[in-house]
């Protein structure tokens, strides 16, 4: 029986949220998280029952209780590897995996690494906030040394992890990173991660009231912001400052890059690099650039697609077909050698 | 009928020995090819009509040094009229490729039994690497046996002479000449051998033609040669089997094949996580090269992301699969407990192997029942069920996938090295015969919540995401019906109950225990699980050939045990769990049904020897 398709309704923000209460702590950075999913959920105009939200523990991961699409709240670090499952069993599902610094970066280490090297055409966010929230406090792989909590006491020893080189360095084809506050520039890269075929790595760092408050002041504070942040932007030359009057060169001589003032010491805005977000080396300079020294870069790192996993072995089972002349089951358990064994009387008989 | 297996001479004349059956072992160094060599006689045996059971025993190094002792690899089968998926226990003609072999393996050959050795690789240095002190081929060593000596090597090598291999090449073809003499010796059809290295050398046809040149040449130097003495051929009984068509099969391709029928059966995609892990690696390399009949295989990058990638293509509505083995299984253990939360089906296939730890990863053993049936954290219940055979392997993946579909939770398989190595015949089934049990996925939204549980099943509803208006969120935090997180008390106390009944309650849709011999009361009942059936059906055939009222209790289901098995067990006098392992089943039986059990418990690697529970039993029978 036929039945005509039925004009789809275009949802609204509201439509992605579910009927559950956010249990978040108030003023917690993951509200304005939430909040741009949704907005983008219904601007590109994704079904509720299409989209799957997938994530491991922490805070950030409750985050698939608040939307109403299917959501799968799975044990910690993992999320990607449950996603992996979910999209090759069905790669028509737009999936989404929600994790933060300890789940992702910590005991999921080795998930996300393997899961951005073999391009899952998945969206992974990972939200920031440089400390492990649920558990009460402890330093994260994020956290900057010396970083005083309840397991470090004296100061924590550990050279941080930078999740941007960590995504590059696996092999990921889209690296970006936001800010939870700048509501545009975040729904700005939601959009990007979500149009890129394959897996997309969306760092965001995120404000932990409780127990990092104001760990990213240094370049999200209003005062600050546009003198320690580079926006990047694909084929523009990497300008920041509040003039827009600073800017990143190669530094003569070397392979490294520099912040310079335009019109300074015979600089002018030609002599500034051009982003290209296809070149892996700019992208891990970007990705490199020191907190204190220079801005940070803000935008799409990096995005270079390339076929994802799950459409190249979807490719291997169609060719596996297209040569085989096998048929069904029974025809596999008959392959090679068999023999027939006649009963008592036939043999008797014969 | 007497179903000994001793030796029956023929009347002198006869240059055959007449046996009811036979176990052949081909020992060698690892590089040797004994497991592809035994694979071919074990092809040759079938197509004669034999029952067969065969045991692969191997170093865990790939090419151990050479000349060593611990670089032997063994490969057993027992073949004849019965064997009952048992390799057997002594050996009637040992294949000894060096010194090494024969050191090994000289303490498994009966009395009597027939040796054949390559005296071309008994050179001093050899002898010295394998301990001998003295040439056991020239001293008194041998001396109650029939040996067979030629120097295979050289006598290859002039075999395979006019191919113009290169030395190594030319030597390698020696297992071919051996298979060819062994192949005389049991009156085999060297065809499907030859057949099979013109497909396996079909782009080096030279190395094939050196191979058949081998071959032959050993099958006719049993022909022709002057044998010690007149009974080094055999006759050994066809079996009485049922008729039909047939292949042979290790529990390896069985347990494959039996996870791609059972996902058709129930018409489901599957999806096969895997970590690479002996014992276990075959069965993914077997379902990575199904391609052509839509299997996703996805080696991930460790044990715990592969039953991950399993978790989630069952909560997108594939059948998800993982296999691995102990070790492997320790790793996976919170996120099966996340199966078990949010009530998905999987099926984790433990191929078990010698522990703990790394133990010994080539080596049988069943000692991961506890791990299987407790080992996770928290009130975790799910289904267990083992295989008892290499063939036996297709029929328990189906039911593990029909347990884990009907009744939404995970499905522990164990089976172990021993069998998944294992071949014997296998009436191949017609797929097209066998019972469907198609999965329904909840559609309706009317009334919906996750975790609704069926009346008769106690299973939720399985939902496809994409399904509209079914749109809900499940996870391993505590929920209610709606799959919302709950902290309520009495909802935990509620739904911890419900997991419970839901896997005890599997025990109404599971047959009832039967007997595989024996009477269902009597003195003694042996109880197994897993592949000891064919040593435990062997040993109790021939004590009730002996007029002993003793009788085989063989279990598929492990957990939740069949409803009768405490009444049926209550019915013997003495019960008697042997197992490879320090007492695990008769850990359970023990605890479920307050029953005396007694263990017989072996943990050597090796499989029981059928003498081994005949004398367990006869000792069990003499203290009442």
């Amino acid at each position: 029986m036929m039945s005509s398709p039925k004009p789809v309704e275009k949802l609204s923000p509201k439509d992605f949220a579910s009927d559950q209460e956010v249990r978040w702590c108030p003023g917690c950075g993951d509200y304005a998280i939430l909040k741009a999913v949704q907005k983008i959920l219904a601007e590109i105009g994704a079904s509720k029952e299409n989209t799957v939200f997938i994530s491991g523990i922490g805070c950030a991961s409750r985050f698939p209780y608040y939307v109403d699409t299917y959501g799968f709240h799975t044990i910690h670090g993992r999320a990607p590897a449950i996603a992996t499952g979910v999209k090759l069993a069905n790669p028509d599902l737009d999936v989404w995996v929600v994790s933060g610094d300890g789940d992702a970066l910590s005991i999921g280490g080795n998930h996300l690494l393997h899961t951005l090297r073999r391009n899952i055409n998945i969206q992974i966010l990972l939200l920031n906030n440089e400390i492990y929230a649920l558990t009460k406090g402890q330093y994260s792989p994020t956290s900057r040394t010396s970083t005083r909590t309840p397991s470090t006491p004296m100061g924590s020893l550990e050279t941080p992890l930078a999740a941007a080189k960590f995504a590059l360095g696996s092999g990921a084809r889209f690296v970006a990173r936001t800010v939870e506050t700048q509501q545009t520039h975040l729904l700005d890269m939601l959009r990007r991660a979500h149009r890129h075929n394959g897996a997309s790595f969306l760092e965001i760092y995120q404000n932990c009231l409780v127990y990092s408050d104001g760990v990213f002041s240094n370049f999200t504070a209003k005062d600050v912001a546009a003198d320690k942040q580079l926006l990047v932007e694909h084929g523009k030359p990497l300008v920041f400052g509040r003039d827009r009057e600073r800017g990143l060169r190669l530094k003569p001589g070397t392979l490294d890059i520099e912040a310079v003032v335009i019109g300074k010491d015979g600089v002018d805005e030609a002599d500034l690099l051009v982003h290209d977000e296809t070149n892996p080396g700019l992208a891990m300079m970007l990705a490199s650039m020191h907190r204190k020294m220079m801005p940070i870069a803000l935008g799409v790192l990096y995005c270079d697609p390339a076929p994802s996993y799950e459409s190249r072995i979807m490719a291997q089972v169609e060719e596996a077909k297209s040569h085989s002349t096998n048929g069904d089951l029974n025809s596999l358990l008959r392959r090679g050698h068999t023999w027939v064994v006649k009963d008592k009387q036939a043999k008797a008989d014969a | 009928m007497s179903s000994s297996t001793a030796v029956k001479l023929a009347d002198g004349k006869n240059a055959h020995r007449e046996l009811e059956s036979v176990v052949v072992r081909f020992a060698g160094d690892s590089g040797d090819g004994m497991q592809l060599t035994g694979g071919q006689f074990t092809l040759a045996t079938a197509l004669a009509g034999h029952d067969l059971a065969t045991f692969a025993d191997f170093p865990a190094e790939i090419r151990a040094p050479m000349g060593t002792t611990f670089g032997v690899s063994a490969f057993q089968i027992n073949f004849g009229f019965h064997v009952a998926s048992t390799s057997g226990d002594e050996v009637d003609v040992l294949i000894a490729m060096n010194p090494a072999a024969l050191k090994v393996e000289l303490k498994n050959l009966i009395p009597g039994g027939a040796i054949i050795v390559d005296v071309g690789c008994f050179s001093a240095r050899l002898l010295q690497k394998a301990g001998y002190e003295r040439n056991p081929l020239t001293d008194d060593t041998l001396d109650q046996y029939h040996v067979i000596q030629h120097d295979i090597s050289k006598l290859t090598l002039q075999a395979v002479k006019e191919f113009g291999l290169s030395k190594k090449d030319a030597v390698r073809c020696k297992n071919m000449w051996t298979l060819g003499l062994v192949y005389w010796m049991f009156g085999r059809d060297r065809q499907p051998t030859i057949d099979w290295l013109k497909n396996k050398f079909s782009k080096l046809p030279q190395l094939a033609e050196a191979n058949i040149a081998a071959l032959n040449a050993g099958h006719a130097m049993g022909e022709t040669a002057e044998m010690p003495d007149d009974s080094t051929a055999y006759t050994v009984q066809p079996a009485d089997i049922q008729s039909g068509l047939y292949r042979t099969v290790t529990g390896s391709e069985a347990l494959a094949w039996g996870l791609v029928a059972g996902a058709e059966l129930a018409g489901l995609s599957f999806e096969l996580g895997s970590y690479p892990i002996t014992p276990a690696s075959t069965i993914l390399h077997i379902l990575a090269n199904l391609k052509e009949y839509d299997i996703v295989t996805y080696q991930a990058e460790d044990e715990i992301a592969a039953v991950c990638f399993a978790i989630g293509a069952s909560y997108a509505g594939s059948i998800g699969v993982t296999v691995s083995s102990g070790p492997g299984l320790a790793l996976k253990s919170e996120a099966i407990g996340l199966a078990i939360s949010t009530e998905l089906p999987l099926v984790i296939v433990n191929v078990q192997r010698a522990g703990p730890s790394t133990g010994m990863p080539t080596k049988t053993e069943q000692s991961d029942l506890y791990q299987a049936v407790f080992g996770r954290n928290a009130d975790s219940p799910l289904a267990v069920i083992s295989a008892h055979s290499a063939s036996d392997c297709f029929d328990a993946a189906i039911e593990a996938i029909r347990i884990a579909t009907r009744f939404m939770t995970p499905v522990i398989l164990l089976t172990d090295g021993y069998t998944a190595n294992a071949a014997e015949p296998w009436q191949i089934p017609d797929i097209n015969k066998m019972p469907r049990f198609p999965v329904k996925f909840h559609t309706d939204a009317k009334n919906f919540a996750p975790f609704m549980h069926d009346e008769a099943t106690l299973a939720r509803p399985w939902v496809k995401p994409g399904t509209p208006g079914l749109e809900h969120r499940i996870g391993g935090l505590e929920k209610d019906d709606t799959g919302n997180i709950s902290y309520n008390p009495a909802n935990h106390q509620r739904m911890t109950e419900i997991r419970a009944a839901k896997i005890a309650g599997i025990a109404n849709h599971i047959p009832l225990q039967t007997v595989v011999v024996g009477e269902e009361t009597g003195r003694l009942a042996v109880v197994g699980w897993g592949s000891t059936y064919g040593p435990i059906n062997r040993a109790v055939s021939r004590l009730r050939a002996d007029g002993l009222y003793v009788s085989h209790i063989h279990l598929r289901y492990i957990w939740p045990l069949p409803r009768n098995l405490g009444d049926l067990l209550a019915g013997f006098s003495q019960v008697l769990v042997p197992e490879m392992n320090n007492g695990q089943l008769l850990t359970l039986l023990r605890s479920q049904y307050l029953v005396a059990a007694e263990g017989l418990n072996k943990v050597s690697g090796q499989p029981f020897k059928i003498s081994e529970i005949e004398a367990a039993v006869r000792e069990q029978l003499e203290v009442q």
